[in-house]
C-alpha cells in the first residue's frame, strides 16, 4: 500500500486550514497512510492541529532555522531527502505550494501537477486548463512518484478525528544561504480570511477608488464578510493585491459570493466558479457576469449597497 | 550584468475563449489568435528596463516550441531583445521538460538573470520557473511585483497569499513574473522593421541531449461543467428575500 506525505502550510504559529484540504484530496487516494510534515514551525500548535485532522496518521517535524518564514529554496531540498519513503508529496494550491512543490519535483526528476482537483483513481486526477475553460485528466505512471498540489476550493476540509502520532524528525540535506527573507508587508486587515469565509462581498473598477471599497468594507462587515475584489481594482490601486481573486489571484468557494461592479472577465470567473451561491450588481444589464449569477440585479452599486444595509438591519 | 535571458511561450491569447474538441482529445487551436504569452511580456519589459537603466548589456529572449513560435521572438525583437533563440520541436513539453532544455541554454548564456512568466495561459501550470531554478541550483523569486538590482544582489517584492513578501537573492537568480510588475511597452512600426535585422538562432532540440519525453499521461479533455444562468431580480427586496430564502443572510 502507498504512502502520502502532505506539506504542511503555516505562518510558524498556526497551521493553514489548506491542509485540512490537502488531507481531504489525500483521503480519495486509497493509501495506507497520510503523513504531514510541519517545517520550521515556531510554536508546538501547528503540529498537534496538523496531528488532530481526520485521517492523517502521523505527523512529522523538522526544526528548520525555527522562526524564519518558509522559503522554497530552503525548504526543497529537505522535502525532496524526506520524500524517498513516500509515493505521494502533496501541498496546497496556494502561494506557498505553488512556490515550493515545483521545486521539489525537479529535485526529485519527476513531473508536477497543478491544481488537481478531482481523485478519479489512486494514479488518476483531473486539473484545469486554459483558465478553467477545460478540464484534463492525467494519468501518473506507475513507479513515478506522484507529485501534485491541490486546489483548495476543489475540497472541503477535514474536520479532526483521533489524533495522531507527532515525531521530531532529522534530515541532512545542504541548505543554501543564497535567499534570505526580508519581510512580509500584509495587507491583512480584522476582517474574515478571503480563503475561508462563508461570505465574500467583492469589488471591481465599479467601486471607482479606493476611499469607495469603504463602502464595502461597511457592508461586510455587517455581514460577517470577507472583501474580496477583481484584478481592475487592485491595479488600480483600491486595494492590496491579496484580495485578488481570480486566475491569477485567489481561487476561493464561499457560499455567497456578491460582485459589485465586477464585468466578470473569464480570468476572475475562474476564481468563483466553486462559489454556492453567486449575485451580481451592475448597472450595465449585458455584463457578461449575468450570465454565470445566480441572482443578477442591474443598477448602481451605490445606491444598492445602502438599501441592502437597510433593509438588513 | 551582462546578460539577460527571458524564456517566451506561444499560446493562445488571452481574449480568446477555447473550446474542448468534440471526442475530448484536446482543445481546439487551429485557427486561433496567438501570442506571446501575457506574463511573459512582463518578464520581457522587466529585461528591456533594466538594460535601458544600464543595469544589464544585453537580452536574449529564449523560447521552445515549433517554427511558428519565431512570430512570436519577433514581436520580442521588435518590442527590444538583442536576439533570439528558438528551440525547435513541434512536441508538447511538461514543465520539466521545459525547464531542462532552459537549463541547457543558461549553462551556455550564462546569464546573470532569468526572467520568466509566473504562469503560462494555456496548462496554468505554474512550475517552470522553480524547476529551472532547482535544476540551476540558484535562488528563485516567484511571483515578482517588483525587482530591483543592486550590484550581485536583487531585492524581489512577491505577490504572496498574505500580502507582499520581500526576499532578497543573490545573483544569478531566477524571477518570475506577476502581472503588477509593469505595464509592457506597445511596439512602434519601425521597431518591427528594425527587427528583421536581427538575428535569432534556431537549436534543433535533439542536439541539446536533454530528456524531454512526456512522462505523465493525459486522457481526456472535457467541458467543465457550466454554471447555469441564474434568474434577475428587479429589487432590493427581492434580492434580500432571495438571499434568506437560500439561508445565506439573516
Ligand atoms: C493573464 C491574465 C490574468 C488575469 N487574472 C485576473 C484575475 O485573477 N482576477 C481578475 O479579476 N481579473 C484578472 N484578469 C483581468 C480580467 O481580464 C479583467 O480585466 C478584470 O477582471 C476586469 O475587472 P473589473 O470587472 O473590475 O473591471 P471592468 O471589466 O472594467 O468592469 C467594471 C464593471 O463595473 C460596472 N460598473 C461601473 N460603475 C458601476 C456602478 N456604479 N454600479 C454598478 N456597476 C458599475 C461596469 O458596468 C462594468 O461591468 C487577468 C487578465 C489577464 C490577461
Ligand atoms: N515552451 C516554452 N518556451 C519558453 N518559455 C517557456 C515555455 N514553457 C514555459 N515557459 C516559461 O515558463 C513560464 C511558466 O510556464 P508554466 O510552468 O508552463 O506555467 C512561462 O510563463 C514561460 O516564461
Amino acid at each position: 500500500m502507498s504512502r502520502i506525505l502532505i506539506i504542511g502550510e503555516h505562518d510558524g504559529r498556526q497551521l493553514n486550514q489548506s491542509t485540512a484540504r490537502c488531507v481531504a484530496c489525500a483521503a480519495a487516494i486509497n493509501s495506507a497512510s497520510i503523513e504531514i510534515v510541519v517545517l520550521g514551525a515556531s510554536s508546538n500548535d501547528v503540529a498537534s492541529a496538523a496531528a488532530a485532522l481526520a485521517g492523517v496518521t502521523g505527523v512529522l517535524t523538522v526544526r528548520t532555522a525555527a522562526g524564519s518564514p518558509a522559503l522554497a529554496a530552503v525548504l526543497a531540498p529537505q522535502i525532496a531527502a524526506l520524500a524517498a519513503g513516500y509515493d505521494y508529496v502533496l501541498a496546497p494550491s496556494t502561494t506557498f505550494g505553488k512556490d515550493l512543490l515545483p521545486r521539489v519535483a525537479a529535485l526529485l526528476g519527476v513531473p508536477q501537477l497543478s491544481d488537481v482537483m478531482s481523485v478519479l483513481g489512486p494514479r488518476t486526477f483531473q486539473r484545469p486548463i486554459y483558465a478553467g475553460n477545460a478540464l484534463v485528466t492525467i494519468e501518473v505512471p506507475d513507479g513515478t512518484k506522484v507529485v501534485a498540489t491541490v486546489r483548495g476550493a476543489s475540497f472541503k476540509p477535514v474536520g479532526t478525528g483521533p489524533v495522531a502520532p507527532i515525531r521530531a524528525v532529522e534530515v541532512s540535506a545542504s541548505l543554501p544561504t543564497h535567499t534570505r527573507f526580508v519581510e512580509l508587508r500584509s495587507g491583512k486587515a480584522d476582517r474574515p480570511d478571503l480563503q475561508t469565509a462563508r461570505l465574500v462581498v467583492s469589488g471591481g473598477r465599479g467601486v471607482g477608488s479606493a476611499e469607495n471599497f469603504a463602502l464595502l468594507y461597511k457592508f461586510a462587515e455587517q455581514i460577517g464578510a470577507a472583501v474580496g475584489a477583481s484584478r481592475a481594482a487592485v491595479d488600480a490601486g483600491f486595494v492590496p493585491n491579496d484580495m485578488q481573486v481570480g486566475q491569477t489571484g485567489k481561487i476561493i468557494a464561499p457560499e455567497l459570493y456578491m460582485a459589485f461592479g465586477i464585468s466578470g472577465a473569464i480570468q476572475h470567473l475562474t476564481g468563483i466558479k466553486d462559489a454556492g451561491t453567486i449575485v451580481a450588481v451592475n448597472k450595465d444589464g449585458e455584463a457578461p457576469i449575468f450570465e454565470i449569477a445566480d441572482i443578477g440585479l442591474v443598477g448602481d452599486l451605490f445606491e444598492i449597497i445602502p438599501e441592502i444595509e437597510k433593509r438588513l438591519r | 550584468m551582462q546578460k539577460i535571458i527571458v524564456c517566451l511561450k506561444r499560446v493562445v491569447d488571452y481574449n480568446v475563449r477555447i473550446r474542448v474538441k468534440p471526442d475530448g482529445s484536446g482543445v481546439v487551436t487551429e485557427g486561433l489568435k496567438m501570442s506571446i504569452n501575457p506574463f511573459d511580456e512582463i518578464a520581457l519589459e522587466e529585461a528591456l528596463r533594466l538594460r535601458e537603466k544600464g543595469q544589464a548589456q544585453e537580452v536574449v529572449a529564449v523560447s521552445i516550441g515549433p517554427e511558428d513560435v519565431q512570430q512570436q521572438l519577433r514581436t520580442a525583437l521588435a518590442m527590444g531583445a538583442d536576439r533570439a533563440i528558438l528551440v525547435q520541436t513541434s512536441a508538447e513539453l511538461e514543465p520539466l521538460a521545459a525547464a531542462r532544455i532552459l537549463h541547457k541554454i543558461v549553462l551556455s548564456e550564462q546569464p546573470g538573470l532569468v526572467l520568466l512568466g509566473k504562469q503560462a495561459i494555456d496548462d496554468d501550470c505554474n512550475q517552470t520557473g522553480q524547476m529551472l531554478a532547482a535544476l540551476w541550483d540558484r535562488p528563485q523569486a516567484t511571483f515578482a511585483s517588483k525587482l530591483e538590482l543592486k550590484g550581485t544582489v536583487a531585492t524581489v517584492t512577491r505577490e504572496v497569499d498574505a500580502g507582499l513578501e520581500v526576499i532578497e537573492v543573490d545573483l544569478p537568480a531566477v524571477v518570475t513574473s506577476d502581472l503588477r510588475l509593469n505595464e509592457p511597452r506597445y511596439v512602434k512600426l519601425p521597431e518591427i522593421m528594425k527587427a528583421k535585422k536581427k538575428t535569432i538562432d534556431v537549436v534543433a532540440i535533439d542536439s541539446l541531449g536533454v530528456d524531454a519525453a512526456p512522462v505523465l499521461r493525459v486522457t481526456r479533455y472535457d467541458t467543465p461543467p457550466v454554471r447555469s444562468k441564474g434568474g434577475m431580480v428587479k429589487t432590493v427586496d427581492e434580492l434580500v428575500t432571495a438571499l434568506r430564502d437560500r439561508g445565506l443572510l439573516a
